[in-house]
């Protein structure tokens, strides 16, 4: 065996072998220096890593906010692993923290979900394909592997990609998080003191920014932004993001018979 | 909260996630349709932008965390990589805090 390409490099012994050998058949020759992160996907994986940081943290807040609110550990814990959407976890959470019942905080949960209805008609069928695809991609379905899809575009097979890598890393990072705020518990850095709470936003801004370039899009955007903070202060958490979709009718397509879409 | 409130909202949040592929399979979709789908992902997460950005608890954020996502989003636009945007953000928002500005 032989370093080559610095310590990422690693090649064997030369052997002519077809591009398609069998899975994990570790005598094959490679080009490339080393098979992980793939070369042609590596910046998805480094978007996601950065992000997987600040998400990882989060995780940890609701962790120790749970165990804090004195619950089991293990609720955080399976509540992280089973529902994988923060903003759910947290407004269930508050809501039954404050007193209001589990019936009130499984409402709260599932309204601030519904954006999720948008996301899947949008980029489901990137993982419509086998039954155990549709059912791990349903749950993988979340904020950033539905931007990180829409930002690749047109190209399917990076769409796919970035499906994938960002919701499985997001996924360990959100309970691997979770895990570690239910063990330290206080010793948990506030999120908002570093500033995690703009992380969000302006990752999701990154993403959607080259969509607006599409004239259409901008209008909408722009009509469907202005409508969310105008009735943000009146509805309850969720609804505003989903009036958004209004702002569609902004840029509606003329001539021909209407479509059912949108919301 | 119980473990069966926990499994309560995780099927719930599953069948929110599941219903917008299982419509899309029931429907033939036209490019136009297509389109209209993937603008109305943009527009709900560029909702989630502003109102991220702006609003907490039904009532203005403050400014110092528009002012980090302002940050992200120029480098954003100046093509900045994604690490950068989301640290520089953060950062702002931080120091900015730090200083008193809520």
């Amino acid at each position: 065996m032989r370093l080559r390409r610095g310590a990422t490099g690693v090649t064997h012994r030369s052997r002519p072998v077809s591009r398609a050998g069998p899975r994990g058949d570790e005598s094959h020759t490679r080009r490339v220096p080393f098979p992980f992160p793939p070369e042609r996907d590596r910046d998805l994986y480094r978007d996601a890593a950065a992000m997987a940081v600040g998400i990882a943290i989060v995780g940890a807040s609701f962790g120790a906010l749970a165990t804090a609110a004195g619950l089991p550990w293990w609720i955080p814990v399976a509540m992280s692993v089973l529902t994988f959407a923060a903003t759910s976890q947290f407004a269930m959470l508050a809501v039954v923290t404050a007193g209001g019942g589990i019936v009130a905080g499984l409402v709260a949960g599932v309204l601030v979900h519904l954006r999720h209805i948008p996301y899947g008609l949008a980029v489901g069928d990137l993982y419509w394909d086998k039954w155990w695809t549709r059912l791990l991609g349903t749950h993988m379905l979340i904020d950033q592997s539905t931007a990180f899809a829409l930002a690749a575009g047109k190209d399917r097979r990076r769409a796919k990609a970035a499906f994938w890598i960002t919701s499985v890393i997001m996924f360990i990072a959100w309970n691997t998080g979770t895990v570690v705020g239910v063990l330290a518990g206080a010793y948990i850095a506030d999120p908002d003191a570093l500033g995690l709470d703009a992380a969000f936003p302006a990752l999701l801004l990154a993403l959607v920014l080259p969509s607006l370039k599409d004239r259409d899009t901008l209008l909408a955007v722009i009509a469907g932004s202005a409508i969310a903070v105008a009735t943000a202060p009146f509805l309850p958490t969720g609804l505003p993001v989903l009036l958004a979709l209004v702002g569609l009718l902004a840029a509606w397509p003329r001539g021909g018979k209407k479509k059912e879409a949108g919301a | 909260m119980t473990m069966a409130a926990v499994l309560a909202l995780a099927v719930g949040v599953y069948l929110v996630r599941f219903a917008g592929p299982a419509v899309r399979g029931r429907i033939k979709v036209s490019e136009r349709t297509e389109t209209m789908m993937k603008r109305g992902a943009m527009v709900v997460l560029a909702a989630l932008v502003v109102t991220g950005a702006f609003v907490v608890d039904g009532g203005f954020a403050g400014w110092a965390l528009p002012a980090g996502v302002l940050v992200g989003g120029v480098l954003a636009w100046r093509r900045a990589p994604i690490l950068v945007v989301v640290i520089a953000a953060a950062g702002t928002t931080a120091l900015l805090r730090l200083a008193g500005i809520a």
